[in-house]
């Protein structure tokens, strides 16, 4: 179980927070003037990188707050 | 034997009787299980798990392969114990395992005449052939024969603890290594030890009997106490375990090392045990092993068993031990015979490493010791003491190729095993574990995985190191469902969620459905009647007069701000920009794929608040989803949102009477259909309590939902119930309002979609806006995808005869090709006949069409229909 630093209460065990997925993604500001291919592109498709990875969490069990935060995927440790 | 000095762990001044299959026996307290039956001269202990090979105790502590028994009786057993961890308390029972009809005769031995048929990989290469072959021959078969203790059928009596800690340093190991570097550690420090309590290092909390089972990410240790295993039931208070869940700062493990078993034919012998078992048994326990004793290898500390009066020789290496029950001879490396009642085997030490590489510690092979040690790395836990490395160098002895040489005692794998995995292709020491099974069990390959490596890294003629390791992974030993489980058992595994009108429902002897954590009335059957005779009448009266059902479980969020319209435009399908005060609409709520997520009715409290209803069940989901646009996509939205699905109970009056009802009950507010329209809200009061009256419907029929504080549900409910009484009002509850909803084509969340459904699929395209730029899932619902004519669309069904939720539906009677499926199917009140719902492809354009539904027995015939079998023109709802 991970130990994750929210940014509002401080750190905090992992059953208290629910994952986003990846960060950075933002929601195109005028969807319909996107091709399939453009939509599509955003909706399912993720970087899934090796090495640092940016992630949504929501401190859901506490402030309810959404914050991006890193981890490492070859160590799985947390980077700023 | 017991000696008659020695023994620093013992109480000699007290005697403790106990029972092993039946025989009584005594010890003293501090002695294990294991230390009691060697002091009563017992060394065979239990039954191989394949050839059911006499097997004895070969170690003194937790890495034991062989002495696995079952302690305690009848709910309170406890199986496939090993025996050297078991404390002795007054009136233990014990039993053996794994052997038919007794112990020292097992007729499941006969089993080892035929070893050679049983090679690695034997299952693979047996069994073979249809299902009906496994499930009715080779699995009852494998089962009966190859086993551990079996499980109490019945629930486990005890109870358990969980508790959560937080330290600065956590000290994993209680020996020498472990109390001086918690002594040496600062702040908040804590030592865990697997065996009865010692010193307390001074300011250190100590917990004793406590194993380590397992690390996991970012420091957390989890451990299991053994509060009360070590007592007499009759002195056992509170929990029997206790489950650690503990954040250190620093981790240090002192876990100590393993000493390997030599590999040689017959060394699973009883009476053939690791020579630091034999000492360790001497000076913890006073007890001597044998009184002919032969030590090969490396001898060690053994030099002491002489001093205890055993007659000790020391050889280099066994080419084999002789035996049957006990082992009774060594064959020396010169082919002389030695005749001796204990061999001890001194291997060379592996440190106990499993909790240093749960989460990515590297162990690297060290070729002086024989052994794997863990690399330090920056994150990883400080490893001091023997788990370092801090081991005596032992020269390696070969292992001596033979019939019934072990490599893993548990699982009965042989030298000739390891080497035919090798010929086989089985050259990565993953392949090799699962091929041969060895390193599983219960013992995870303690006394093992060495062995087993180093012999495949023979065969491929390099060193060990190469071959490396498998994995470990938790837990270090086995763990109780028990103590993982907790307190989270039964009605505690999850809250039940009653509404305030829980009380009455349960008065009137409601049967209850849970949906989610909620317990929601299901129907109200009177004296005698059936659910399906309860149901039928509940409908009816709906239909014919009025009734009452207790909606209070309905999602409620609480949406304030100016931009609160703004929200529900970019959230719903719908315009809500314009959606006067005193109004609601219908709205649904997509996924980004397009999805059918949510649907409900939302309100217009004011000009910047509205209330939103969810679906029971996705209350939760759907304010964490606004929440996360409102926070993240959206954040120039000055709206905020808040639960309120407690705080409001809601009482649905509806029926043709439902105005009538209600005229009898509240003031404050003119009901007629002029003033009060479908989809209209207004404040009223009932039983002197402020209320909001919504005009929502959800059967077809004319309804009201009267919502008021959750403190004045009880009041409000049984002045409604009053006022109804002389109009006949009847309780209903969820399985009516889904029948009711069904013949109104009204669609379920969860159960008409399953996350493929779009809201065009369902006929929902009314509600779906296309003047609006943008709102959630509307590109989506441009992607080809969701233009296809053959996509499962939302019909009506009427089945020849009753067709159950699921089945499929075929084209004609013997086609195969599924169509689609029934999502929903009730007996209609009104119609008197069964009906249902289902998800066809291009299924609007077969209204009037034929289908076929199919659920094992013959294929019924269906009339495809609109989703609609009620009041199409919803007169009767607009009354």
């Amino acid at each position: 179980m991970l130990l994750i630093v929210c940014p509002h209460c401080g750190p905090r065990d992992q059953t208290e927070f629910s994952h986003g997925g990846e960060a950075g993604r933002v929601r195109p500001a005028n969807p319909e003037v996107l091709g399939d291919a453009e939509w599509t592109d955003y909706l399912f498709m993720r970087t899934n990188p090796k090495g640092v990875h940016k992630e949504r969490w929501c401190h859901s069990a506490g402030c309810r707050k959404w914050f991006v935060t890193g981890r490492d995927t070859r160590s799985h440790g947390w980077v700023k | 034997m017991r000696v008659s000095a020695g023994g620093a762990r013992i109480d000699r001044g007290r005697v403790l009787r106990f029972r092993f299959d039946g025989v009584a026996m005594t010890g003293h307290p501090g002695d294990t299980l294991a230390s009691a039956l060697l002091a009563n001269g017992v060394h065979l202990v239990g039954r191989s798990f394949k050839y059911h090979r006499p097997r004895g105790i070969v170690s003194a502590g937790a890495e034991e392969p062989n002495a696995l028994v079952t302690v305690g009786e009848g709910a309170f057993a406890e199986p496939n114990t090993r025996a050297t961890m078991v404390e002795l308390h007054e009136g233990l029972v014990a039993t053996s395992q794994n052997r038919w009809p007794s112990l020292s005769f097992d007729a499941g031995a006969l089993t080892g005449l035929f070893g050679r048929f049983f090679p690695a990989g034997f299952y693979y290469k047996t069994f073979f052939g249809p299902a009906s072959r496994w499930t009715g021959l080779y699995e009852p078969f494998i089962r009966r024969m190859a086993g551990l203790g079996p499980a109490p059928t019945a629930a486990d009596p005890d109870h358990y603890d969980r508790v959560v800690a937080h330290c600065d340093c956590l000290v994993i190991g209680g020996g020498a290594a472990g109390r001086a570097a918690a002594a040496a550690a600062s702040g908040r420090v804590m030592m865990l030890d697997e065996g009865m309590p010692g010193a307390d290092p001074p300011g250190v909390t100590c917990l004793w009997r406590t194993t380590a089972f397992g690390r996991y990410d970012d420091n957390l240790v989890m451990a299991v106490e053994r509060v009360a295993d070590h007592l007499p039931p009759d002195e056992r208070r509170g929990p029997r375990q206790r489950l650690w869940q503990i954040r250190a700062k620093e981790i240090v493990l002192a876990t100590g090392a393993h000493q390997q078993p030599l590999v040689f034919p017959g060394n699973d012998l009883p009476g053939v045990m690791l020579e630091s078992a034999a000492v360790r048994y001497l000076n913890d326990f006073g007890v001597l092993v044998g009184r002919r004793i032969v030590v090969a290898g490396e001898i060690g500390g053994a030099d002491a068993l002489r001093d205890a009066g055993a007659e000790v020789v020391h050889l280099p290496h066994v080419l084999a031990a002789h035996g049957g029950r006990r082992v009774r001879g060594v064959t020396g490396p010169d082919g002389r015979r030695i005749a001796c009642d204990a061999l001890l085997m001194g291997g060379h030490w592996q440190p106990a490493v499993h909790l240093f590489t749960h989460v990515g510690g590297k162990v690297a092979f060290d070729a002086g010791r024989h052994a794997f040690l863990p690399v330090a790395a920056e994150g990883q836990p400080r490893c001091v003491g023997a788990c370092a490395g801090e081991l005596p160098v032992v020269a390696p002895v070969a292992p001596v190729v033979g019939p019934k040489a072990f490599v893993d005692y548990q699982n009965d794998v042989t030298l000739a095993d390891i080497d035919l995995a090798a010929r086989e292709g089985f050259v990565s020491v993953e392949h090799l574990k699962r091929y041969t099974t060895t390193g599983m069990a219960t013992d995870q390959g303690k006394l093992s995985n060495l062995n087993a490596l180093s012999r495949l890294a023979d065969n491929l003629a390099v060193a060990p190191g190469v071959v490396g390791t498998t994995t470990f992974r938790p837990p270090y030993t086995p763990v109780t469902f028990g103590a993982l489980a907790g307190h989270d058992r039964e009605l505690l595994i999850d809250p039940a969620r009653t509404t305030p009108l829980h009380g009455w429902h349960v008065a009137r002897g409601a049967v209850f459905e849970d949906v989610g954590q909620w317990k929601r009335p299901w129907y109200f059957p009177k004296a005698g009647e059936s659910m399906h005779e309860a149901v039928l009448r509940e409908g009816r009266a709906v239909r014919e007069g009025v009734g009452m059902l207790d909606a209070s479980t309905l999602g409620k969020i609480d949406i304030r701000g100016p931009d609160a319209a703004a929200l529900l435009n970019l959230v719903y399908t719908n315009a809500w920009a314009k959606l006067e005060v005193g109004r609601c609409r219908y709205g649904v709520m997509l996924g980004e794929d397009g999805m059918v997520f949510d649907d409900g009715v939302s309100a217009r409290i004011a000009d910047d608040h509205f209330i939103m209803f969810t679906t029971t069940g996705n209350a939760a989901r759907v304010l964490d989803r606004l929440e996360d646009y409102c926070q993240t996509e959206w954040p120039h939205l000055e709206v905020w949102l808040n639960s309120v699905t407690e705080h409001w109970a809601a009482a649905v009056v509806t029926g043709p009477r439902a105005r009538d009802l209600l005229k009898g009950a509240v003031s404050g507010c003119d009901l007629s259909a002029e003033a009060f329209p479908h989809l209209a809200w207004r404040e009223a009061v009932v039983a002197g309590h402020p209320v909001r009256l919504y005009r929502i419907s959800f059967t077809g029929e004319l309804s009201f939902e009267i919502h008021s504080d959750a403190r004045h549900a009880v009041a409000v409910w049984q002045a409604l119930w009053a006022a109804g009484e002389a109009l006949g009002v009847t309780a209903y509850g969820t399985e009516t309002m889904h029948v009711l909803r069904a013949e109104k084509g009204y669609v379920i969340i969860g159960q008409e979609t399953d996350g493929t459904v779009g809201p065009h699929d369902l006929g929902l395209g009314w509600a779906v806006s296309l003047k609006k730029p943008d709102f959630i899932g509307k590109r989506s619902l441009a992607r080809p995808d969701m233009q296809r004519p053959d996509r499962k669309q939302l019909v009506g069904l009427l089945p020849d005869a009753a067709v159950p939720e699921g089945a499929q539906l075929t084209a004609g009677a013997a086609d195969r090709a599924m169509l689609g499926h029934v999502t929903s199917a009730y007996h209609s009140p009104v119609m008197d006949r069964p009906f249902a719902l289902a998800l066809l492809s291009g299924g609007r354009a077969r209204v009037g069409e034929e289908v076929f539904a199919r659920f094992g027995g013959a294929p019924v015939r269906c009339t495809v229909t609109e989703a609609m079998f009620h009041d199409p023109e919803g007169v009767r709802m607009n009354g």
